[in-house]
């Protein structure tokens, strides 16, 4: 990339005026009674499937205001659609911060659209917080001080399963089926960064498929066909399922190793059959509500009044909706961490600085933990293996710290 | 296509009444219109926020995209459902060149549109034997595919795969201007050069040919236009045209990825083609005015209904096709069909 | 070679799916010598119907035909309603209109029903008589079912005197009217009984690949390289056109070109089908009057 050094410019002037500059009164889009939030979220189009995450964000920001906002304050939160397209994403993100003068924004979902407007938030030092993707370029504090992640990255994950398969199963040959995409593609390079040169010797085939195929029984077929133990299976639900039945059908049986997206019990083992799903290896960092084991759970219960009362047209079955009530959670320590000083500044530095901090339906033991140099605010998961009724967890959390 | 009567001018126009602008024969109310709406043009934003004039320079940026899409079907009446692909070409070139090779934005736009004139008179060369609806069909998955093609790996080097290109915005030269108003003139001179090109082309010899081929492309024929060339030929200005629109487009948006030119796209510029007008070309305009503010409109609308319900906003393509339906019953001829509608009543008055 | 045939196999259950669309574009194409750009979408939208029914529990085979009346009904009223208007418009309009559908169709079913995936039953047993790996019964039940419909289509333009007259109203609506048909009637017709193939394939469709409303654009694509593939005038060729595209994608994925450009070889397929045999391998060619 030609443009490094100017973004490094960028980055420095930012860095010179930003960060550390002293407050220099409230943001724009905060009074005494109201926050302004701004997100975009795919609620038309072909990526809709996520926009319940923004939906159900915007009913845990209603379910806040009901209980009398945060430090007296009302957080009024704008979130339009984006029909994932870039441009089209560039565009609502600049109507929030220009035209509806929103204090930051928060929570806007997937790779290509933050990638299209990173370098902007990154201009116009507008807090683009805890962005709704696992790519691994969202915490560079250095080059890029306003964007933060949130999710433990897709990277981080991938390392985990490169780990896994080091430690338990070193002479296998492994197959690997990932989306063609950033998603898929940054699993496997975590992967590569973890199993080093093995990589290479152990993998024996890797498939990809496109959102739009219809079925990937034909990568199924092959990856089975080339002999390997060990299955690395980084795909969204639909295609995690299709994927399920399809092993059984034609009777392969590797070591499964199943992406913490579609690890579902109700969107992806449900579908594809229990009794197929059997054994399946993955990792998670929170948890499933249809997941027996939090049946009786303090946070999923909390969580369950909340989807009733506030989202009573949400599934219950999709765990994305626990995911949007565990960002907003974040969300909410910053800005009562940032107390009454609501500036741009601040709110970064806050959210710069979350210590330990405990999020409801994170799996037990696990905290949200930033610093000004790590802006990677989930980076431990455990990893789970499903028995037929519930993913069990096993083995300690495991921290992945991203180089 | 016979249903679209293009008028090559207006009859009722007396010479003395009529005045010649950038080589253009028109009438007086016309041209006090051109005058007025490119003053407008270029005060406009001087006025408003950078954001409205970023929407501005996005309204023209389309424009041309559906004049490069109407100068193929509204004047050649060949379908294409494929625009898409040649939008992202360009927007490819340009980005490439920006970013692998240090070009200054402004050198990459010709260069975008020869790539895709290329570009478009090849997927013309096969084109010509395939009429309407094969047309459609074969630049429906042209469109379906090209994203696809965008992620291929042994691209990946020049088109980033999955991860796309940052472009950067160039900084304005002229201190008086903002970043935002400086490439809104640049995009607005490149989209006045393109109209005149157009307007030049389509009331020549050129476009007579044109015309002719899509009326009737038998009698065409036989009146000795070469029609497989002029049929290659319009898909190449087509898609130059197309290319330039994405060129800007990705410089305007400073970023390109193969999620930004779906087949969504295509339907994108289909709409604002059949809403604005076949066969005009100041209907472009109102065509990219419709693709940029529609969906923000249709939002506000459905929010109206629906309050703060976000689920709702998926009827946002429910608006579109409605308004598609609608426009295909009322106004076949587009917004350009109504204006003209009302210009000939208001015009006939005196005469009476 | 066992990779071979597994492919080959696998290519043939996809290729089933692929057939149930073709067949519905060439059914519709009989009718009205137009693809139908929204056929997937409406397919899309009656397993819809027929999920609901289902959940609402209705009994499956209830529910199925149900859905199949509520289609046929459904087919006409857009043709009656939508497409009479503009019967006479430049083929430009009903491109355009069968877009508007398209997006119609896939924004409603995901304001309705949400985006999320949801199982819909198959109607085949889970296990079958005899041992195999290489094919499920889902897949054995979607070939034998798309060649039942097949013969039944087959059947009907062939030896009933309606579906007679609907080929001839196609084919020649000024001299069918003459003999009496009446054209109207066969176009409603012929929508009906398009969107009803449309929904028995997206019933066979959907417990294989999941029901949600984004489920049909890249399977239209390949409905429709089955049906150019076959020939658009030819039912019996759309379907083998159908189960070819399902073989050729999987063996060119598996050996040639890999899974990366699936869809670009739909491309490549259409427009080389198009350009050296445009009427396919079995339809007739169309000879145009001047």
């Amino acid at each position: 990339m030609k443009t490094t050094h100017l973004l490094t410019t960028v980055a420095a002037a930012t860095l010179a005026l930003g960060i550390g500059a002293v407050a220099a009164g409230n943001a724009p889009g905060v009074t005494d009674t109201e926050i302004k939030i701004g997100n975009t979220n795919p609620y038309s189009g072909p990526a809709s499937s996520y926009s319940t995450i923004g939906k159900s964000i915007g009913a845990c920001w209603n379910m806040v205001n009901a209980n009398g906002g945060i430090n007296g304050r009302k957080i009024n939160w704008i979130s339009y659609d984006d029909g994932y397209s870039p441009p089209k994403t560039k565009e609502q993100i600049r109507k929030l911060v220009e035209s509806d003068g929103v204090a930051f924004t928060f929570q806007t979902l997937g790779t290509p659209t933050n990638s299209a407007v990173h370098a902007y938030m990154n201009k116009k030092k507008v807090p683009h917080l805890f962005v709704a993707t696992g790519a691994t370029k969202w915490g560079q504090p250095k080059k890029f001080p306003w964007t933060m992640g949130w999710q433990p990255n897709y990277q981080t994950v991938g390392a985990i399963f490169g780990n896994y398969i080091l430690q338990n199963n070193p002479t296998s040959k492994v197959a690997i089926l990932n989306q063609n995409d950033d998603y898929g593609k940054d699993y496997v390079i975590g992967m590569k960064r973890a199993m080093g040169d093995k990589f290479e010797q152990m993998v024996v085939k890797n498939e990809t498929y496109e959102v739009t195929d219809p079925t990937i029984d034909s990568q199924i077929v092959s990856l089975a066909h080339s002999g390997a133990d060990v299955f690395v299976n980084i795909s969204i639900p639909k295609f995690a399922a299709q994927s399920i039945k399809k092993m059984a059908a034609i009777g392969w049986k590797p070591v499964h190793l199943l992406n913490d997206v579609a690890a579902s019990i109700k969107s992806t083992y449900t579908p594809a059959g229990l009794e197929n799903s059997k054994g399946i290896i993955s990792v998670d960092f929170y948890k499933d509500p249809n997941d027996p084991e939090w049946a009786n759970d303090s946070d999923t219960l909390a969580w369950k009044k909340f989807m009733k009362d506030f989202y009573p047209d949400g599934d219950i079955a999709n765990k994305f909706n626990a995911y949007g009530w565990a960002v907003c959670h974040t969300m909410q320590a910053v800005l009562k961490q940032a107390g009454n000083d609501l500036s741009r500044e601040n709110i970064m530095k806050q959210a710069a600085s979350l210590k330990e901090v405990a999020i409801p339906m994170l799996l037990p033991g696990m905290f949200v933990d930033t610093s000004p140099t790590d802006f990677y605010p989930l980076e431990q998961m455990q990893m789970t293996k499903f028995n037929g009724t519930q993913s069990v967890r096993f083995g300690p959390l495991i921290s992945a710290e991203t180089e | 296509m016979a249903s679209v009567d293009h008028q090559m001018s207006n009859p009722r126009a007396n010479p003395a009444d009529s005045y010649k602008l950038f080589g253009i024969q028109m009438p007086k109310v016309r041209m006090i219109c051109l005058v007025a709406g490119l003053g407008v043009a270029i005060i406009l934003p001087l006025l408003v926020t950078n954001f409205a004039v970023f929407q501005m320079t996005q309204v023209l940026v389309y424009a041309i995209a559906v004049l490069g899409l109407n100068l193929l079907t509204g004047y050649n009446g060949q379908f294409s459902l494929g625009h898409s692909a040649f939008y992202a070409l360009g927007a490819y070139t340009a980005a490439i060149l920006i970013d692998r090779y240090e070009v200054v934005f402004y050198w990459t736009i010709i260069p975008a549109g020869v790539v895709c004139f290329i570009g478009g008179f090849l997927f013309g060369l096969p084109a010509l034997r395939l009429d309407g609806l094969y047309l459609a069909l074969a630049t429906f998955a042209l469109a379906v595919a090209t994203p696809q093609l965008l992620k291929y790996g042994h691209f990946e080097e020049f088109t980033g795969g999955v991860q796309g290109i940052d472009v950067f915005k160039p900084d304005s030269p002229i201190e008086a201007l903002t970043a935002d108003q400086y490439l809104y003139f640049f995009v607005l001179l490149c989209g006045v050069l393109l109209i005149i090109g157009a307007w030049n082309l389509v009331r020549g010899r050129t476009g007579r040919a044109m015309i002719a081929i899509r009326d009737n492309p038998i009698a065409a024929k036989t009146m000795g236009i070469n029609t497989s060339l002029y049929k290659s030929m319009t898909f190449g200005v087509s898609g130059f045209y197309t290319g330039i629109a994405g060129a800007l487009g990705a410089i305007v948006a400073e970023f390109v990825a193969p999620d930004s030119f779906t087949f969504f796209l295509s339907v994108w510029f289909l709409v604002g083609m059949v809403v604005g007008g076949l066969a005009s070309i100041p209907a472009a305009i109102a065509g990219g005015v419709f693709i940029l503010y529609m969906p923000n409109i249709s939002e506000e609308v459905i929010s109206i209904f629906f309050g703060n319900d976000p689920s709702a906003k998926a009827l946002i393509w429910v608006t579109f096709g409605l308004f598609l339906i609608f426009t295909v019953y009322v106004v076949p001829n587009g917004l350009a069909g109504l204006v003209r509608l009302f210009i000939m009543k208001f015009a006939r008055r005196p005469g009476e | 070679m066992d990779l071979f045939l597994q492919q080959t196999l696998d290519g043939l259950a996809t290729g089933a799916i692929y057939a149930s669309l073709a067949l519905a574009v060439v059914m519709i194409y009989q009718a009205i010598d137009h693809f139908n750009f929204a056929q997937g979408e409406m397919a899309m939208f009656s397993t819809f119907i027929a999920w609901q029914l289902i959940a609402w529990g209705m009994p499956f085979w209830l529910a199925f035909l149900l859905c199949l009346v509520l289609s046929f009904i459904g087919g006409m009223l857009i043709e009656r309603i939508i497409f009479a208007p503009i019967h006479d418009a430049p083929v430009l309009s009903h491109i355009v209109v069968f877009i508007a559908l398209t997006l119609i169709f896939n924004a409603l079913a995901g304001f309705i029903w949400d985006f999320t995936i949801k199982e819909f039953p198959s109607p085949f047993p889970s296990q079958l008589p005899f041992e195999t790996k290489l094919i499920g019964p889902h897949e054995l039940g979607v070939v034998a079912i798309t060649l039942v419909m097949l013969g039944m289509i087959y059947v009907f333009f062939k030896f009933t005197s309606v579906g007679l007259a609907m080929r001839a109203a196609a084919a020649n609506p000024v001299s069918a009217a003459l003999v009496g048909i009446s054209v109207k009637k066969m176009l409603s017709l012929g929508w009906g009984l398009a969107a009803t193939v449309g929904a028995v394939a997206g019933m066979l469709i959907a417990p294989k690949v999941y029901l949600e409303p984004n489920m049909m654009l890249g399977i239209l694509l390949y409905g429709f390289a089955g049906a150019v593939v076959g020939g658009l005038t030819s039912p019996g060729g759309a379907v083998v056109g159908g189960f070819l595209m399902g073989v050729l994608e999987n063996l060119a994925g598996t050996y040639v070109i890999g899974s990366e450009l699936k869809l670009t070889f739909a491309l490549v397929v259409i427009v080389t089908v198009l350009l050296f045999k445009p009427a396919g391998l079995f339809g007739r060619v169309v000879v145009q009057r001047v």
